[in-house]
């Protein structure tokens, strides 16, 4: 900002130069930043500044006492070849956990908001309220019913279930074993309908009638053709934005497993997740440097990830 | 009579999925219908078994217990109600109000940046600030936030996803209305607080609601930021109630007592929005 005020501050009164005219349109509309500034401030202190801060941080050794020492590319090194944890299980759990979540989830939500689409309207806002209900519940309040439901004795639902079917004949640790992966994905595939449910269910809705008419008499003969030609043709912006709400919904779970287990890391790292890890790294052994490299690869992953979708989904050019 | 004729209609595969529907949308409800039940239940229902279901005598001893016997700590559980009632009615109506304001500028204000800082946004979207949570940390104690009030509020109140959605909606209002008064004299708050503001309501509640949920479960703030437990959250004290629950049988009721106090204004909020929240949605692509 220094530099901008010291270029203008000559030639103020008639503003030529590339410089010079945008901080005359600046202080034109003072009042446009004035609305944006609350707004902006607590933007950029607390999401611009640590994101920002990570980036630096993540290439230093810091224990939060002692002042950060930078270490170049250390971090990383210690990353790919020293944390046998973070390669063995963090990995592969974030990654078969977001698959589930990510694509699973997202592929359910478009399909139960096209089944909702299509039953009568008066009943639609009732369904839409049931299925939507898990999502606003929040993980905290839901552990009441997990830890029940899945707990390792025979007093567990999901063991008193199976024993009384004859599948098992010992109860099975849901949330203290390796199966513990498998709950955490139930579980959230169950809160999945949030915002980008309804978002899906809204874009629906903009959907011109018309061009189902249109789409017959072209020759579309069933159901799952009117689908994929017409109804996600016409709705790609708001699958765009619930595929984006899909991905860091995704990726940035974590306290999930630390809830149902009771601890962090997870017994035997079932379900241990990047966020874990991070968390792990940071708040318990507070190896702050490599606990924000770790965060700055994750940040990467949902990057890269949604970069996909906007080009698979994004429409450049059009509008 | 009517509607069943409709669904007649349908032909069988209609039926099949009006089904899977329908026991899809039970099995959504049914966890949330048990910690109803469990709330209400008595101590000794909750000692049966096979463990019921459906609370057989219903009594309100959970909540008794849940706000006079139970100490985990020093801190009565009113404190953690208050805590967080008075922390999310203050971000909601802060939060609320500056996204509303930013989407106003950004919305019909021409400066430059602004394009800028809307694709800041919107790539802010892709990110979770959960991700970021150490140097979050750093920040806040920097700042010196811990165990205050503030601490809980600030980190809350700029979400991205509420300013992009208030934006969106504001896009679609003809802008003719507001340029009218603004040729009749009418100052730029003016125009934002009596033309826009009322015609935004339905993408208004839609970000209250959001950030109603993202504020009212949160542990973020009351874990890492406040060491005091008077400080504290009622979702923290609920994860105290929980965790290492399986042993202690007689907890699950007031930690389902407290679980349904988490989760009832939650509910109401979202009966009053629902309408308001598709509407908004509408506009909710990202182009």
């Amino acid at each position: 900002m220094n530099s901008v005020r010291e270029v203008t501050r000559p030639i103020r009164m008639k503003p030529t130069g590339k410089w010079a005219v945008i901080w005359y349109d600046m202080k034109q509309n003072k009042l446009a930043y004035l609305f944006l500034a609350p707004f902006l401030l607590c933007f950029i202190i607390f999401i611009l500044v640590p994101v920002l801060s990570a980036a630096v941080l993540a290439f230093t050794r810091y224990n939060s006492i002692e002042t950060p020492q930078f270490v170049g590319l250390h971090n990383l090194i210690v990353m790919f070849t020293e944390d046998y944890i973070l390669m063995k299980y963090v990995l592969g759990n974030t990654f078969k956990f977001a698959v589930f979540v990510g694509p699973v989830g997202y592929a359910l939500q478009f399909f139960m908001a096209w089944l909702i689409m299509q039953i009568p309207e008066r009943l639609r806002s009732l369904y839409t309220m049931a299925l939507y209900v898990p999502s606003i519940t929040s993980g905290v309040m839901m552990s009441v019913v997990w830890v029940v439901a899945f707990s390792g004795d025979r007093y567990g639902y999901m063991n008193n279930l199976l024993l009384t079917l004859g599948l098992i004949d010992q109860p099975i640790a849901f949330t203290q074993s390796s199966y513990l992966m498998a709950v955490m994905i139930f579980v959230t595939l169950w809160s999945t309908m949030g915002v980008g449910f309804l978002s899906l269910q809204a874009g629906m809705m903009t959907v011109d009638p018309q061009l189902y008419e249109a789409g017959k008499i072209d020759g579309i003969r069933n159901r799952l053709q009117e689908v994929w030609y017409i109804t996600i043709p016409s709705m790609k912006p708001q699958m765009l934005f619930s595929a984006v709400m899909a991905i860091v919904g995704a990726l940035k779970a974590g306290s999930i497993g630390v809830q149902l287990s009771g601890m962090n890391p997870t017994p035997y790292y079932a379900g241990q997740m990047l966020q874990n890890h991070i968390e792990d790294f940071g708040f318990i052994r507070f190896e702050l440097g490599y606990a924000t490299a770790l965060s700055l690869v994750l940040l990467l992953f949902m990057y890269v990830i949604n970069r996909v979708c906007f080009h698979l989904l994004g429409s450049k050019g059009e509008e | 009579m009517f509607l069943t004729r409709k669904i007649r209609s349908i032909s069988f595969s209609g039926t099949l999925l009006f089904t899977f529907l329908t026991f899809y949308a039970l099995l959504s409800v049914a966890p949330i219908v048990y910690i109803v039940n469990t709330a209400f239940k008595s101590l000794s229902e909750l000692f049966l078994f096979p463990p019921t279901f459906f609370a057989r005598h219903p009594s309100l001893h959970n909540f008794h217990d849940l706000f006079f016997a139970l100490k985990l700590s020093e801190v009565p559980f009113s404190r953690y109600l208050f805590n967080s009632v008075l922390t999310t009615v203050i971000t909601i109506i802060l939060a609320v109000l500056i996204s509303t304001m930013g989407a106003y500028s950004l919305s019909r204000m021409q400066f430059p940046g602004k394009d800028l800082i809307f694709s800041v946004i919107i790539i802010s979207l892709m990110f979770s600030p959960e991700a970021v949570k150490i140097t979050r940390y750093l920040v806040v104690t920097k700042l010196g936030l811990m165990n205050s009030y503030a601490g809980h509020i600030l980190p809350h109140l700029s979400i991205p996803v509420c300013i992009f959605l208030i934006k969106q909606f504001m896009d679609q209002i003809p802008r003719a209305l507001s340029e009218a008064a603004k040729i009749d004299g009418a100052s730029e708050w003016n125009i934002f607080t009596k033309i826009v503001i009322p015609n935004v309501t339905p993408a208004i509640g839609t970000a209250a609601i959001l950030t109603f949920q993202l504020v009212w479960g949160d542990l973020e703030t009351s874990t890492y930021y406040m060491t005091e437990e008077t400080m504290k959250t009622l979702p923290y004290f609920v994860q105290t109630l929980t965790s290492g629950m399986t042993t202690v049988v007689a907890r699950q009721g007031a930690s389902a007592a407290a679980g349904l106090l988490l989760f009832i204004p939650n509910l109401i909020i979202f009966v009053i929005l629902q309408k308001s929240m598709i509407n908004t949605l509408v506009n909710s692509g990202i182009k």
